[in-house]
């Protein structure tokens, strides 16, 4: 779709809904969000990009195939299984790191590297639905 | 903490991950595939040998405890339907490497194959009935694709099918769900099975039993529910065809199995016998619709429907022997019936066709093929001394001992009927001369198979043969572990007792 | 609340089961949508209805201090609706690539995989179908 409207407002909403879909994959910590809404949002905005410039451009853009990231994805959801499994636990029971960064104690743990890789997945998985639609109807 | 239970669970998502990583080289997902399902075959033989010394293996993820975190439980009758598993998922990876052509390939085959093997092996490993709902999903939704895969007209018109009675019965399977989370206040089969003893909501019960017996009755199709499996069964590539007869049926049986011994057990003589009027005209209206058809694959795939019910009529025996029966049928079945397929798909790349009209020729020009076939068709027919005869045996010496004599004979002539088809197929394809062989020597697109690719398609083949060959004459062990899974299934203690007091 | 709730599963089902039964493909696909939310609405009624509180723990305790809602029919619902969304999607497709292919969604003219005959001679496509080129 060749809309000069359309491709001005991308460009800058673009970097604001992929901002944004970080910031709810963080907020997911211990808010409403996390990897699969943050996936979504992060989608969309690649989904927008592709509706304004076509989904050629995009797939440039994302420089890997959405379905590679798919892959990735479900091996690092299943990586945080794997570090509960060598520290000892039951697989996928949450595993905590208390690093002090700047005075500020941070909660890291295995349940961020699984979000990581629901992210990965929904992204990967939105954009390869999406873009073979769009290729087929085009 | 053992893991042991989840490495069969792990080593095909992590290979179907790998598979997606390595989207654009096809060559080297075949051999991610291939030596992923080697993994499986050897950690699912590593369970079983576990289960048979140390008992039911249970593991918690998440270590959230159990009636509240979800189960995943092995004791021996989903170990050994996890080992079939693996042994089935090894041959037939390998059978791919000469089936599967480019197309298919490209769009994700391996991976979409590797996730389908993960469902199934999920449902047998689960102790969570809800899971059991989200594993039959997974198993359902790349069934799906690769059902469809290839996009051929065939391929849709057998997908639309499949689709909307496979969502229909999750859905009917799903309420049954909701219905005894209302009546137990759990979703882990053990202590819901515990909750259930000596329950005087009986009525209830049997009620919600008989969604299960609907939805697992269309998954594993039975009499008046299978008319789905002939309609799509066989218009995907023989090796779709082969995985999805061999395991997604059975999935349902086992489910039925698990379902009807540990947790449905308040009213056997009114639950059971439903079992048994079911078992009945499925044989029959199975095997009377392989006698009508002329396709192998169609023969097949109601054939498929046919062996179901002999299942089914072990389950509803319920007595120890009956149930060692049905896991030696499951066992037997995915064996035989997965080679029958393969053999027909060689058939098909060797002559060119799958129609009894006109294959031909193959006893004179190929005895390796013809021998490989009888030994599956024999085992299949129930003919000593293969694996078929001992199932039948077992399932029918079962029934002796209850005095349902109508439904052994039933089961006999349906044994007859089967011996037909499997000569009706010797007839057409192997004894009778091939029909316009110029056919196939004046098409320039038609080669044989030759080199490599006919190593891959045999070997796996040869395998199963060699399998069901051993199986059927030294049974004698292999017996001792099917009757102790049995007593496992007949005593509900044993599994609830594994899984809540650890 | 809980004879609404049946009530409404009740029109749901009947709603569902009346388009599952058309010969059209997408009222069928539509049906078995409807007969999904049917089914979600009933585990959802069948974890006990309750009003209000939230199933949070206060700070510093182990167990609940109060009677809160069940938290787990909402998580099984939610699953649900996840699975259901994901499997709707592929009907839709594919039921648009069968009319693409066979120009139809009548499923009574959807005789490809199962040609209909009477009588006489199968009809080429039923020998032919799947052969190895």
């Amino acid at each position: 779709m060749k809309s000069v409207i359309l491709q001005t407002a991308t460009r800058l909403i673009f970097p604001l809904l992929l901002v944004f879909s970080i910031f709810m994959f963080f907020r997911g910590h211990n808010e409403p969000g996390g990897g699969f809404i943050g996936g979504l949002v992060g989608a969309a905005a690649f989904v927008l990009f592709a509706i304004a410039f076509g989904t050629k451009v995009t797939r440039e853009l994302l420089r890997i195939d959405p379905r590679i990231m798919v892959g990735w994805g479900l091996l690092f959801a299943l990586l945080s299984g794997f570090i509960s499994m060598w520290a000892g636990d039951a697989f996928f029971t949450g595993q905590w790191v208390f690093p002090v960064l700047f005075g500020n104690e941070l909660h890291i743990g295995t349940p961020l590297i699984f979000d990581i890789g629901v992210y990965l997945v929904v992204v990967g998985f939105t954009l390869a639905v999406i873009f073979a639609l769009e290729e087929e109807t085009n | 903490m053992n893991h042991i239970v989840l490495y069969p669970l792990l080593i095909p998502i992590l290979t179907a991950s790998i598979a997606l990583i390595a989207f654009n080289n096809r060559r080297l997902q075949r051999w991610i595939g291939v030596i992923g399902s080697a993994l499986l075959l050897v950690a699912s033989s590593v369970l079983l040998y576990v289960v048979s010394t140390d008992g039911i293996q249970v593991v918690q993820p998440g270590n959230w405890e159990a009636p509240f975190g979800i189960s995943m439980v092995a004791d021996l009758f989903s170990a050994l339907m996890v080992l079939v598993t693996g042994l089935k998922a090894f041959v037939v990876s390998v059978y791919a490497l000469g089936d599967m052509d480019d197309e298919r390939e490209s769009f994700g085959y391996h991976p979409l194959y590797q996730i389908l093997i993960f469902g199934v092996i999920g449902a047998f490993l689960t102790g969570d009935l809800f899971n059991l709902y989200v594993w039959f999903e997974v198993m359902l939704i790349t069934s799906f694709v690769l059902l469809a895969l290839g996009n051929k007209k065939s391929q849709l018109d057998g997908a639309v099918k499949y689709v909307v009675i496979n969502l229909f019965s999750s859905l009917i399977f799903l309420s049954g769900v909701g219905i005894m989370y209302g009546i137990t206040g759990t979703l882990n089969f053990a202590a819901m099975a515990e909750a259930l003893q000596g329950t005087e909501n009986t009525g209830l019960v049997v009620t919600a039993s008989m969604m299960f017996l609907i939805a697992f009755g269309i998954k594993s199709a039975v009499f008046p529910l299978f008319f789905w499996l002939p309609a799509s069964y066989h218009t995907p590539p023989i090796t779709v065809t082969a995985i999805f007869g061999a395991l997604l049926t059975k999935v349902g049986v086992y489910s039925l199995v698990r379902m009807f011994s540990l947790i449905f057990t308040q009213d056997i003589g009114y639950t059971h016998t439903i079992l048994l009027w079911i078992a009945v005209p499925t044989m029959v209206v199975g095997v009377l619709g392989a006698a009508s058809q002329y396709d192998t694959r169609k023969i097949l795939s109601f054939h498929i429907v046919s062996q179901i019910g002999y299942m089914i009529m072990g389950l509803a025996f319920f007595t120890k022997i009956a149930l060692a029966g049905v896991i030696y049928y499951i066992l037997h079945n995915i064996l035989a019936k997965t080679n029958l397929f393969l053999v027909a798909g060689i058939a098909n790349k060797e002559v060119g066709s799958y129609h009894l009209s006109r294959l031909g020729g193959l006893y004179k020009t190929n005895p390796l093929l013809s021998s490989l076939f009888a030994i599956s068709a024999i085992s299949l027919a129930g003919l000593p001394p293969l694996t078929g005869f001992w199932a039948k045996y077992t399932v029918i010496y079962a029934g002796l001992e209850v005095q349902e004599w109508v439904v052994i004979g039933f089961a006999l002539a349906v044994g007859l009927m089967t011996l037909f088809s499997m000569t009706k197929i010797w007839m057409g394809a192997y004894w009778s001369p091939l029909p316009d062989a110029s056919r196939l020597a004046s098409d320039p697109d038609f080669k044989p198979v030759s080199g490599n690719q006919k190593a891959a398609l045999y070997i796996p083949v040869a395998i199963i043969a060699l399998v069901i060959v051993v199986l059927g004459i030294f049974g004698e062990p292999f017996f001792a572990i099917l009757f102790e899974a049995a007593e496992q299934l007949l005593d509900p203690s044993i599994y609830i007792n594994a899984v809540l007091n650890p | 609340m809980e004879p609404l709730l049946a009530i409404v599963i009740g029109v749901l089902v009947a709603l569902s089961v009346y388009l599952l039964l058309r010969k059209n493909l997408v009222r069928v696909v539509i049906g078995v949508v409807i007969l999904s939310n049917a089914v979600n609405l009933l585990i959802f009624t069948l974890g006990r209805l309750d009003r209000g509180i939230p199933p949070l723990i206060a700070a510093g305790e182990y167990v609940p201090t109060e009677a809160i809602a069940n938290p787990l029919p909402q998580a099984l619902v939610l699953t649900a609706i996840v699975i259901g969304f994901g499997l709707f999607a592929y009907a839709l497709v594919l039921t648009y690539r069968a009319y693409t292919e066979m120009g139809t969604i009548n499923v009574d003219d959807m005789r490809v995989a199962e040609p209909a005959y009477k009588g006489e001679e199968l009809p080429e496509t039923a020998v032919t179908e799947g052969e190895e080129k």
